[in-house]
């Protein structure tokens, strides 16, 4: 079990509306993304559904259950926190313990679970230390699992890779995804990344202003995106928009020559990723455009360039910034 | 240049700090001094400082002629009572204040709404009044009319305002002089306040507030309430929000959520809050000289009986006030790291 629905809920900070009514059907066993810029109320519409906000309208139901009204304390959802929020006070292995402290399990029960949560996590030397005397990544373990002892019915994370350096940011996300395969529990996932979001999600959501934007597959989203702010927030690098914003082209789906071509451009410079080169070009009227090459591509800053967009991969929006199909 | 500039300027300032040190200081050192002297010696100006002969018979006069272990007994009660029963009200005032705050006044005032709050609270007493078979016209009815109607819209107004007005205005009551304060609070410990008497089921006539634990612990929790509830805010104010819902979101109840993630993590800052509580409801002698007696009066009012209209016997009067603060002396003394860095948490961070 683990079906959430959010029937128009509404948020509001006295006079800031930060959610106008947002509809929701997460699915049992999906893995979830909100994405969207900071401030887009990402965080607060996982916080309405945590019950750590309370919701000014609209209803919220878990498993079937209305739990609008409820407490967070009897949701059964488990949360990783940004700044880990672990308990400074506990050791390691009384944080992991403490949600089924409050469960009241009996004592050998509790043990053994966090025994196995521990022995999951690669924690099982740590058990005896304070939090402070563990490192960024191992924290996060510990609140990860925090929130596996107690099989909760969904798990939320509110940007839980943020505070992580690159390396081992990766390394995480790779074991979140396994947490999930393994453990088939649905899980809403919070992040201002979209290479996060575009890795992990089954679904994502992308939020603009407190409205969900677009719900879809990575890449429904990618191929068809239905709003201008979502195709130039999903992809790196971004897609480009020309003619007044009307017109979008992704940096992948324009061919290059030095010979001839739909349109002509200047090279002004060239990242080189090894794999790939971005080309950016001053593409005269039509303003900047954004170029990937495969491989290690022969243009220079300076260089003379003719691109063509791929016609099937064009993206239109009208003056509002709704797609066009 | 810069270095030798700085060094200059440290030297000054360890100076001045050791003057201003001394300053203070030295009243308790004469004390001290002259606690240790015969009456007439200690009388004597100028005060021939070192070269008297030292004499212990103060200590053993005051032991003799007021009862020490009673009078440091009540003070123990009172300042460690009052200091509980404050943290009792205080923790969970000041955990809401930092954690779940009024942004805006709960209720909008305008003068339509104090004019119908008014009414309809006159409206109500004198219906209950009348249910009650009081006359009306009464004075005794007037008077209870009146008081009930200034308070309950006040009552209304004061609640409703955001936690920031509320702190405030908790703070405001300690710039109040207490003096304002005694005639009212004299009368409530001396005759019940009016109000306790022969209810028929209970009968208070006899039981009185004045001279007892019962009056004084209450009291002066009260006086130190606003600070106890500011320290602990200030330091709760410290803790991340995060770490609560963390444990809301792990099932704590309310309660764990306070007595098991809170309080262990404010500990410093709930110790040196007692701490300072303690020295200032160890210290009080306004409301304790006042409203105490022989029962529960505590050091404050025996080192007020050394002043006598005969006048002053200096010796004894230090060796009594020497006793009543040593101890106090004595917990500071071991404490300051603590208090120190309680009184500047919120400040320095």
């Amino acid at each position: 079990m683990g079906t959430i629905r959010l029937n128009k809920v509404r948020k509001v900070f006295g006079e800031t509306i930060v959610i106008p009514g947002a509809d929701l059907e997460i699915k049992e066993g999906e893995f979830i993304v909100f994405v969207g810029p900071s401030g887009c109320g990402k965080s607060t519409l996982l916080r309405l559904i945590a019950g750590l906000e309370d919701v000014t309208s609209g209803t919220l139901s878990i498993n079937g259950n209305d739990v609008t009204d409820t407490p967070p304390a009897e949701r059964r959802l488990a949360m990783v926190f940004q700044s880990y929020a672990l308990y400074p006070h506990m050791s390691v292995r009384d944080n992991i313990a403490f949600p089924l402290k409050m469960a009241k399990l009996p004592r050998e029960k509790i043990d053994q679970a966090v025994q196995m949560a521990a022995a999951k996590l690669n924690l099982t030397d740590y058990l005896d230390r304070k939090p402070r005397q563990l490192s960024g990544g191992q924290r996060q373990r510990v609140a990860i699992g925090r929130a596996i002892v107690r099989e909760p019915t969904a798990f939320l994370f509110d940007e839980p890779l943020s505070n992580l350096d690159a390396a081992l940011r990766v390394n995480m996300r790779v074991e979140i995804m396994q947490m999930h395969k393994d453990m088939k529990t649905t899980m809403i996932y919070v992040t201002h990344d979209q290479v996060e979001a575009m890795t992990m999600a089954d679904r994502i959501v992308v939020l603009n202003h407190g409205q969900i934007e677009q719900v879809g597959s990575p890449l429904d989203l990618y191929n068809t995106p239905n709003s201008r702010f979502v195709a130039g927030f999903i992809g790196s690098p971004k897609m480009n928009l020309l003619e007044n914003e009307t017109l979008g082209v992704r940096p992948e789906h324009i061919a290059l020559s030095d010979k001839a071509g739909e349109w002509h451009g200047t090279v002004k410079f060239a990242e080189h990723l090894g794999s790939d080169t971005f080309l950016h070009v001053d593409g005269g009227s039509r303003g900047q455009i954004t170029v990937r090459a495969v491989g290690e591509s022969g243009f220079h800053a300076g260089d003379q360039i003719w691109m063509t967009p791929n016609q099937n991969r064009i993206h239109r929006f009208d003056k509002e910034g709704r797609a066009i199909r | 240049m810069a270095r030798k500039q700085q060094a200059v300027k440290t030297l000054l300032v360890t100076i001045l700090a050791w003057i201003v040190g001394l300053m203070m200081f030295f009243p308790i050192f004469w004390t001290a001094v002259a606690a240790l002297k015969t009456e007439s010696d200690a009388y004597t100006l100028p005060l021939n400082w070192l070269s008297t002969p030292w004499t212990l018979e103060n200590f053993g006069i005051v032991q003799e002629r007021s009862n020490y272990a009673l009078y440091i007994r009540n003070t123990v009660v009172i300042a460690f009572l009052s200091t509980l029963l404050g943290l009792c009200f205080a923790i969970p005032a000041a955990w809401s204040m930092a954690f779940a705050p009024v942004k805006e006044s709960s209720i909008s005032w305008s003068g339509k709404r104090w004019l119908a709050t008014i009414f309809l609270t006159a409206f109500f007493v004198g219906l209950g009044l009348y249910a009650l078979n009081w006359d009306l016209t009464d004075r005794a009815a007037l008077g209870l009319g009146a008081l009930i109607v200034t308070t309950v819209p006040l009552t209304l107004w004061v609640f409703s305002r955001n936690t920031t007005d509320a702190l405030l205005w908790m703070l405001s009551t300690k710039m109040m002089p207490p003096a304002g304060a005694l005639i009212p609070i004299y009368l409530i410990f001396t005759r019940n306040g009016l109000v306790f008497k022969d209810w028929g089921w209970i009968d208070l006539t006899e039981w009185n507030l004045m001279d007892s634990f019962w009056g004084m612990v209450p009291l002066m929790m009260l006086l130190n309430l606003p600070i106890i509830i500011w320290m602990l805010f200030t330091y709760f104010k410290e803790i991340p929000d995060e770490i609560l819902e963390a444990s809301r979101m792990d099932g704590a109840s309310l309660w764990n959520e306070i007595t098991k993630i809170l309080l262990p993590m404010a500990v410093p800052g709930i110790v040196s809050t007692c701490l300072l509580n303690l020295i200032l409801a160890w210290n009080e002698a306004f409301w304790s000289l006042n409203l105490t007696n022989r029962y529960a009066a505590p050091l404050s009012f025996m080192i007020s009986e050394y002043s006598s209209p005969e006048g002053q016997f200096w010796a004894k009067l230090s060796a009594a006030s020497l006793m009543a603060i040593v101890p106090i002396l004595i917990i500071g003394w071991f404490s300051q790291r603590q208090l120190v860095r309680g009184l500047t948490f919120g400040a320095v961070k």
